[in-house]
């Protein structure tokens, strides 16, 4: 018991420090890939270090729900951290909450940013606000469906009995998990504010979606959001790796097996993240009204996912 | 499971998918690669078949296969779409995501209607029947949601393609000489009906075919509103010459 304690809170610990690594690592790669000079690695940290020394402003009209989301928000990250079997699968948190929570936690980190965006009252966040809460309406779904897909396969709703199961049985050809894996690919692309629907890198555009919503926060309150998202994309791609690569992953709390899954983890995330970075480099942003048709698709592949898993049988 | 049979359902995995991605498909051009890609898929699905239950005659199908749907069909679209300089098509009856939605409800429709009988079939392959009844349907969808003639036909093929796919998952294939006479059919059929698309576009000066719609003798001519008159009219003026 006290050994699954531990690997859960290094678990937490390695998502809270690894989480901006994997941000950085990405912007490089991106760099590399359009020729341009690509910044440090540690970039980020610097970020967020610098934004927790500034002294923070906030606005007049902003009620205690401004102040009181970066909290919330990143508070949410770093318990859906706990829950995603990153480095071993004897998480006591793992079976207080099933996937279903956990699309609850991720629910309940938008709610919170876009009430707060739309708090202030300004054009953009509120634009920010409402573009989330409709992408994020479609995205949800689909990511349900993929989550239930892998439940089918392995006959459980909880994320580390689903990685024990796929990492554990038997080698084969699953269709299904091949058809939920591009689905994933997709609504993980639009819930990290990714490039065919969102694009990281802008704060000055009216295309922008995320950033619209960060744009009245300053200090601590930016760095924890700019952590969180960075802890989101960490726990998306750590989700993405345990159901559709779960090799090398601990099944123990042994702590020799636990420190071995560490670098087959990072090497895991620096192919995801450049994997990333590719196909971000690779497709041009959509238009908000194409979104529906790209996350209907997204939501269609899961269905079929299922569905081939329930004709099928793999 | 063995891995023939896991072939076999990845196989018809990327069949359904192939028929969904042709119903979201609006480049006719790749319309086209698509429905090769849906004839390679099929005869390598067919020669797994072939090699685990050693049912010789089912290379002969794939062969047939092999040259008519992935090289001759395609080559002889390829060449109309072409002459033909239809590249585009625009939002069909219903939009796309709608299309999707209601290509899911035929899905599970089909898999339910399939169950009972793969459940009497003796075939390794039986549970990919709900696929290839799926695929027919899918296609039968696209023929009806799409405006454009080549779709349509597009759609007609890929029909066949799917019961192709039914007939091997459900008894190993048809009889050689009801093969034969289905290829030659297909062929026999998209010949005719790529002189029927030049027939079309001459009389209409476009391949849609809502325009089908809006034939009508003279005497109901005289009655339409004066808009429609001019649509009506049979001696309409002939593209020039030089497109064919």
């Amino acid at each position: 018991m006290l050994g699954a304690l531990a690997s859960q809170i290094l678990q937490v610990a390695v998502a809270l420090a690894l989480a901006p690594l994997l941000v950085g690592w990405v912007d490089q790669c991106r760099a590399w890939l359009s020729n341009r000079r690509a910044p440090s690695i540690l970039l980020p940290y610097r970020t967020i270090h610098k934004l927790f020394v500034k002294d923070a402003v906030v606005a007049d009209n902003a009620s205690p729900l401004f102040r009181l989301a970066p909290y919330v928000v990143f508070g949410a990250m770093a318990c859906a951290a706990a829950i995603v079997p990153s480095l071993g699968t004897a998480l006591p948190f793992g079976t207080a909450a099933d996937t279903i929570a956990l699309v609850g936690l991720f629910a309940l980190a938008r709610v919170f940013i876009a009430l707060a965006a739309m708090d202030i009252g300004t054009a953009f966040g509120t634009l920010g606000a409402r573009r989330e809460m409709f992408i994020g309406f479609l995205a949800e779904p689909a990511l349900l469906m993929v989550l239930f897909t892998a439940s089918l396969i392995s006959g459980s709703t909880s994320l580390p009995t689903i990685v024990d199961t796929l990492a554990h049985g038997p080698l084969g050809i699953y269709p299904s998990l091949a058809f939920a894996g591009v689905a994933f690919t997709m609504v993980s692309l639009a819930e990290n504010a990714r490039v065919p629907i969102d694009n990281p890198a802008t704060h000055l555009e009216l295309t922008m979606i995320h950033e619209a919503m960060l744009l009245e926060y300053s200090a601590r309150h930016l760095a924890l959001l700019e952590w969180a998202s960075a802890l989101k994309l960490f726990n998306y791609s750590c989700i993405g790796l345990a159901l559709f690569v779960p090799f090398g992953v601990a099944s123990g709390a042994n702590a020799l097996a636990i420190l071995g899954a560490a670098p087959v983890l990072i090497a895991k995330l620096a192919v995801g993240g450049a994997l990333l970075a590719l196909i971000e480099t690779l497709s041009a942003k959509l238009r908000i009204f194409r979104a529906p048709e790209f996350l209907a698709t997204a939501f269609l592949l899961a269905v079929l996912a299922m569905l081939v898993k329930l004709l099928l049988g793999a | 499971m063995s891995i023939g049979t896991q072939l076999i359902n990845l196989f018809a995995a990327v069949l359904l998918l192939l028929a969904f991605a042709m119903l979201a498909q609006r480049r006719v051009v790749s319309l086209i690669d698509l429905f090769a890609g849906q004839g390679l898929v099929l005869a390598l699905s067919t020669a797994v078949v072939a090699y685990t239950t050693s049912q010789p005659h089912l290379y002969q199908s794939v062969a047939l296969t092999v040259i008519l749907k992935v090289f001759l069909l395609p080559w002889i679209l390829h060449r109309l779409a072409r002459k033909l300089d239809v590249r585009w098509e625009f939002e069909g009856l219903v939009n796309t995501p709608t299309t999707m939605l209601i290509g899911i409800v035929l899905v599970v429709f089909a898999f339910n209607l399939a169950l009972p009988i793969s459940e009497i079939a003796s075939t390794i392959n039986r549970s990919t029947l709900g696929i290839a009844i799926a695929s027919v349907m899918l296609s039968f969808l696209m023929m009806i949601v799409r405006r454009k003639a080549i779709p349509q036909v597009i759609g007609f093929l890929s029909m066949e393609n799917g019961l192709f796919f039914a007939a091997t998952s459900a008894t190993y294939g048809m009889p050689m000489v009801v093969e034969l006479g289905i290829a030659l059919d297909v062929l026999v059929g998209m010949l005719i009906l790529g002189v029927f698309f030049f027939q079309i576009r001459e009389q209409f000066d476009s391949l849609d075919l809502k325009h089908l719609e809006q034939l009508r003798d003279e005497q109901l001519a005289r009655r339409a509103p004066p808009g429609l008159e001019d649509l009506a009219k049979p001696d309409r003026e002939l593209p020039p010459e030089t497109t064919r």
